[in-house]
């Protein structure tokens, strides 16, 4: 009986850490809350290292871009209001890249729902994001932040003492550039 | 002889692990909003390929959603052709699968192929359905009636009515060049499908 129960302790044990990654979170995250754990390739592209402000290769969290607030958009090349957003969501970018005072203070960056690197690619290419883009081919991304229907929005205020949480997040109806510019800098405090 | 089997228990577990973390999870885009009918996991395949690569392919005519009626011949000599099967309209990954496509016309373009789109919705359905992915460059066909018979043909008619999740790719002889019966709860990755069209190429 006692080597049963110990077979079975392991085997639990095992199973949910391996299982883990694969567990969905049953809700977004919330505002007030910190992200989930998101792990996300340091681009190869130096421009948008640069953007990010991180160096090296292998992972980042979200958290240590070199900025104030992270804009995060869940989308996919595969969704129609995605593809509908993506020159408004271009044009936040550009709205922030050439206003001094938020340049380095706001920045936006995009992940691809169960979209592999070329798939993200070709949306890229169709829309001339300027924006970092990373594939969540296997929907590790999208189960941790509860399975949102896409486009989705979050926005991450960064503390100075690195701590961070969600100070936004909307599901669709974007409002267009300056709106969502304006929402963000409200909520995060930058205005 | 414990040890061994902890070593098979350890074993047994990742296997078990490997189909737990399997990715069934699907984005759904918020143009559909509450009107996608949750499916389920289905059985990945429920049906038995009638074609096989090398073989030419089965001529169809079937209606499309607006305009003349469309056959595979018509293509022939002209241009490569892809068909893609979807399930059924109004579901989970069928709903996010042609607005990819829709975007990706140019490299559709750049291996000289035309994509027709086939369900066996009727045309209502696929109308009231495709409306919502946007202005859609390619046909979509309606295999309604008789029910599912060119799905049937190409022997991937599924056997509660509805069609694979299936991609052939043909040529401009109207040989069959790649056949991917997907797993139906399952996008085929994009690139894939590109693959082959480059293939045609070389």
């Amino acid at each position: 009986m006692k080597q049963i129960l110990f077979y079975l302790t392991i085997m639990i044990l095992l199973l949910s850490t391996l299982a883990f990654p694969a567990l969905a979170a049953n809700k977004p995250p919330q505002k007030g809350e910190a992200l989930p754990v998101i792990s996300l390739p340091i681009p190869k592209n130096s421009d948008e290292r640069n953007y990010l402000g991180l160096s090296g290769s292998g992972l980042f969290k979200i958290p240590q871009v070199k900025t104030k607030v992270v804009i995060v958009e869940i989308f996919s090349m595969y969704c129609p209001y995605c593809q509908k957003d993506a020159p408004g969501v271009n044009e936040l970018y550009r709205l922030i890249e050439n206003n001094p005072d938020i340049k380095n203070k706001i920045k936006l960056i995009g992940i691809g729902a169960g979209n592999s690197f070329y798939e993200v690619e070709v949306y890229k290419k169709t829309y001339a994001v300027p924006f970092p883009l990373f594939p969540d081919k296997d929907f590790t991304i999208h189960k941790a932040c509860g399975e949102v229907r896409t486009p989705y929005f979050m926005v991450i205020k960064i503390n100075e003492d690195g701590t961070h949480q969600i100070v936004h997040n909307q599901l669709g109806n974007y409002p267009g550039a300056e709106p969502f510019l304006e929402l963000v800098l409200k909520a995060s405090g930058l205005k | 002889m414990q040890k061994k089997r902890l070593a098979n228990l350890i074993l047994i577990t990742v296997v078990l692990s490997l189909f737990v973390s399997i990715p069934t999870s699907f984005a759904i885009s918020d143009a559909y909003k509450g009107n996608i009918y949750q499916v389920g996991t289905l059985k990945p395949i429920d049906s038995k390929l009638k074609v096989k690569i090398g073989d030419p392919a089965p001529n169809f005519i079937l209606p499309p959603i607006s305009g003349e009626k469309v056959s595979l011949s018509q293509f022939r000599g002209k241009k490569n052709v892809v068909l893609s099967f979807v399930p059924a309209a109004w579901t989970p990954v069928c709903s996010d699968q042609w607005p990819g496509y829709n975007i990706a016309k140019d490299i559709f373009n750049q291996y000289d192929a035309i994509l027709l789109g086939i369900t066996v919705d009727n045309i209502p359905t696929l109308f009231a359905w495709t409306n919502q992915m946007g202005q859609l460059w390619f046909p979509v066909l309606s295999d309604f009636w008789p029910h599912g018979a060119v799905a049937k043909r190409y022997g991937v008619l599924r056997s509660n009515g509805v069609s694979e999740r299936a991609l052939f790719v043909m040529d401009k002889k109207g040989i069959i060049r790649y056949i991917d019966v997907h797993d139906i709860n399952k996008r085929p990755p994009l690139e894939d499908l590109m693959g082959a069209l480059e293939k045609l190429g070389k």
